[in-house]
């Protein structure tokens, strides 16, 4: 069975059916990508799998347990963290600070230290920056934060909703490369991008979202071959 | 010539401001008002002190902006803003010889116009010292603007401690009374302001401090670092010992007179703290904090009170119940606005805070509640026998109160519940993203404060014996936000401060009273400007404000 199983989900913002029957699992220490152009639907499906959300109906299943019926903050405590889009840091926080938020449901020390180790083993930037306040820094080491921030939490699953959102082309490169040490350090990882190309290029698995439902589910490798998908997600004629 | 048109612009336009905001400060009656109170007897009255402090300042605006920065523009500058000052306060005083202003501005007195701004020569010889007055002060101020930096900050803090002890003699006064030999009093002292050596002895006294401060502070502050922190520690604690022993002496040293300022500023700090938890920590805007304070009252009232229940109950009794009606307002409150934020929150709680008002006012609920008439003969904690009765007294019971509070708010800060707020405060969608129950913190929030709020309606009411649904309106909510604000935003030292500043200063100074709120608007827009974070800010909020600075500094 897959670590996190999502079945036939239904999403409404009012009377907009934002998300229909959407199905999708992901297997304990893959990256798997959730493909999509503006408004098909991405960030709908992160909130309502960290609940923030609630679907009208299907399932949520981490490792067995349904978790449309806990409060979001306790889907944190399951062992799910969110990255929301547009990174969101603690702007009047120290780095250090942001990350010590980011381990509020681990009360364990140790795991603690050794996470925060883990971190700035990736993202030596942080470690550097550590007194800084979290919105002095720059785009790339904000979104750095953000995830780093998530790791803290010592999650089962991390979901990053479109990291390369805003950020230079070079940046992009190194934020997905940090992408690959985190799921190298161990992190199972569902990413959200627009950016088929390069979420393509560190995923195992992807899926292609359109205006709410799973239009595609395959394999990173097929799926950059697809010829829709090059044409509609990677801009080739 | 084009150029020195462009110098002097700058300085014209500080003098109209300045001309205009002293016009209006005269025609409010303040400068009157507080011409009464000497600060040298027979010399310079607190009006007149307001007039050239504001003169000063204008000048110095002038002086400081001044490009290019050479001694001659920099002195003509400011005799410039000076002189368009005087200028503006000149037109009042003429226009008021030919129109009666007293039909729109009350306060436009004869005595006014052509007595107090032309200190005390009439007629157009009174017109003519404005002028050069206005002159004169700008020529000081360019002067002073050029005297090297320490020297300006020795006459500064002299004139500044000065023009203090003398607006603050009330304060003063029982002090040398109670604690130092008649001979200094006397020296210091007349029966209404400070003697002229007396104000000269301090202004020496202060510029002797600041000069020895700025030679030998350095060498003390390393000293310090330099101690080993064992040594510090035992150095902190005799230090704690001392305060705590000056402030328990305090209201017998201090007298009646000032008990009374004190348990007023008591009770604000106690009611700051509480806020302080909403607003500070967890960052939820709470406007209509007044209702708590007003049940912590009124259930004291009701428990220990023969009028209404006629239950007689012991004031020590009345503590629990009125902290459990207290927080569970502050819960059933915090559930109807859960999901508001920012300006929403505060317009809704302030509804709240009227309900309670109107609720203790109406006649409906008259037999149960008192309506207008209030409830009298609250009970007087006692002790084996012991009556706290008067001010002094009192003050026992709220700076017992005022450390409790202080203990809890100090170890909730840094507990994981300070830290659930402080995410909050900052985002609270990202504070639920990373695992933070919004729900239960600020429920918690909202009934700690109403908690500490209803413990201190609890003193108040008991102190003064009788309470009426008018001491609970909503400006009491606006004195502690304002005080929050001044003293820094979720510091705890900011609220004690803050309270002093904005509740004990006024207290001083009765003639501030009618002009308490426009006083209170002013320096808060001043605290803004030039200390956005407040006097005493809490950390972080301080590294927040001045992090461009220091940016730029290292990047
Ligand atoms: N709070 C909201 N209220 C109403 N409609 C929303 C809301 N948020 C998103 N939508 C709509 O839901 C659809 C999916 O949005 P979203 O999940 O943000 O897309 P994506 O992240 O893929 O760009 C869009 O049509 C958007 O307009
Ligand atoms: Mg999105």
């Amino acid at each position: 069975m897959a670590l996190l199983e999502v079945k036939n989900i239904n999403v409404y913002y009012g009377k907009i059916h934002a998300l229909k029957d959407l199905s999708l699992n992901v297997d304990k220490g893959e990256i798997v990508t959730l493909i999509g152009a503006n408004g098909a639907g991405k960030s709908t499906t992160l909130k309502t799998l960290s609940g923030i959300l609630k679907p009208r109906s299907g399932s949520v299943q981490l490792e067995g347990d349904e978790l449309t019926r806990y409060p979001a903050h306790q889907i944190v405590t399951r062992g799910m963290i969110h990255v929301p889009e547009g990174r969101r840091i603690f702007g009047r926080l120290t780095v250090q600070e942001n990350l010590e938020m980011g381990a509020f449901t681990v009360k364990n020390e140790q795991l603690n230290r050794t996470n925060l180790t883990k971190v700035f083993d990736i993202f030596p930037r942080l470690k550097e920056r550590r007194k800084q306040l979290g919105g002095t820094l720059s785009g790339g080491e904000q979104q750095m934060l953000a995830m780093g921030r998530a790791m803290m939490s010592n999650p089962k699953v991390l979901f990053l909703d479109e990291p390369s959102m805003g950020l230079a082309p070079v940046l992009v490169d190194s934020i997905f490369e940090n992408v690959r040490q985190m799921h190298a350090s161990g992190m199972t990882i569902l990413l959200v991008e627009q950016n088929a190309r390069i979420a393509l290029q560190v995923a195992s698995r992807g899926y292609v979202l359109q205006t709410g439902s799973i239009a595609l589910a395959d394999t990173a490798a097929n799926l950059q071959t697809n010829e829709m998908v090059r044409k509609v997600y990677m801009g080739e004629a | 010539m084009e150029q020195i048109r462009a110098i002097w612009r700058y300085g014209i336009k500080v003098g109209i401001i300045g001309g205009i905001v002293l016009i209006l400060t005269a025609l409010i009656g303040m400068i009157e008002v507080f011409t009464q109170r000497q600060i040298i007897a027979d010399v310079v009255s607190m009006g007149h002190a307001l007039y050239l402090a504001a003169g000063l300042f204008i000048c110095y605006l002038a002086a400081e902006r001044t490009t290019p920065a050479k001694p001659l523009w920099i002195i003509s500058n400011s005799m410039f803003a000076g002189l368009t000052t005087a200028f503006f306060l000149v037109l009042l005083i003429i226009l008021g010889r030919h129109v009666n202003l007293r039909l729109m501005f009350i306060n436009a007195s004869d005595l006014l116009l052509n007595n107090l701004l032309t200190f005390g020569v009439q007629g157009n010889d009174g017109l003519r010292l404005l002028l050069i007055a206005g002159m004169g002060v700008g020529l000081f101020t360019g002067l002073f603007y050029l005297l090297p930096k320490f020297l300006r900050t020795v006459i500064l803090w002299s004139l500044a401690g000065s023009a203090f002890a003398g607006v603050l003699q009330e304060l003063i006064r029982p002090i040398l009374a109670n604690n130092f030999p008649d001979v200094i009093s006397e020296w210091l002292l007349t029966s209404d302001g400070l003697t002229l050596k007396g104000a000269l002895s301090i202004f020496i006294f202060i510029a002797l401090i600041v000069i020895s401060w700025s030679i030998k502070g350095g060498g003390i502050r390393q000293g310090w670092q330099g101690l080993p922190k064992k040594q510090q520690s035992t150095w902190r604690t005799i230090g704690t010992i001392i305060l705590l022993a000056v402030i328990l002496i305090a209201p017998w040293r201090l007298g009646l007179f000032m008990s009374e300022v004190m348990t007023i500023v008591g009770l604000y700090v106690l009611l700051g703290l509480g806020l302080n938890i909403v607003v500070g920590y967890a960052g939820l805007l709470d406007l209509g904090y007044v209702a708590f304070f007003a049940i912590g009252a009124y259930v004291t009232a009701l428990i220990t009170s023969p009028e209404i229940m006629n239950l007689n109950w012991s004031f020590w009794s009345a503590i629990p119940f009125a902290i459990f009606f207290g927080i569970l307002a502050g819960v059933l409150l915090g559930v109807p606005v859960l999901k508001m934020r920012g300006d929403y929150l505060a317009i809704a709680t302030m509804g709240f805070g009227e309900i309670i008002r109107l609720l203790v006012l109406s006649d409906a609920l008259r037999p149960f509640l008192g309506g207008s008439q209030g409830i009298g003969q609250i009970a007087k904690p006692q002790v084996l026998g012991f009556v706290f009765k008067g001010p002094q007294e009192i003050y026992y019971l709220i700076v017992a109160g005022c450390m409790l509070v202080i203990f809890v708010s100090w170890r909730l800060k840094d507990s994981r519940i300070g830290r659930a707020w402080k995410a909050m405060r900052e985002d609270e969608d990202v504070a639920q993203a990373m695992g933070i129950n919004l729900v239960s913190n600020k429920l918690l929030a909202f009934g700690t404060g109403a908690g500490f709020a209803a413990l201190s309606g609890v003193i108040f009411g008991s102190k003064i014996g009788s309470i009426y649904p008018h001491s609970f309106n909503i400006m009491v909510s606006i004195n502690i936000v304002c005080l929050i604000i001044f003293g820094g935003i979720g510091s705890i030292p900011g609220v004690i401060v803050g309270a002093a500043a904005l509740i004990g200063l006024p207290e001083l100074l009765r003639e501030f009273a009618e002009y308490r709120f426009l006083v209170y608007g002013i320096a808060l827009v001043v605290m803004m400007l030039i200390r956005p974070e407040g006097l005493w800010p809490e950390e972080a909020h301080k590294r927040e404000l001045h992090e461009d600075k220091t940016n730029e500094a290292t990047g």
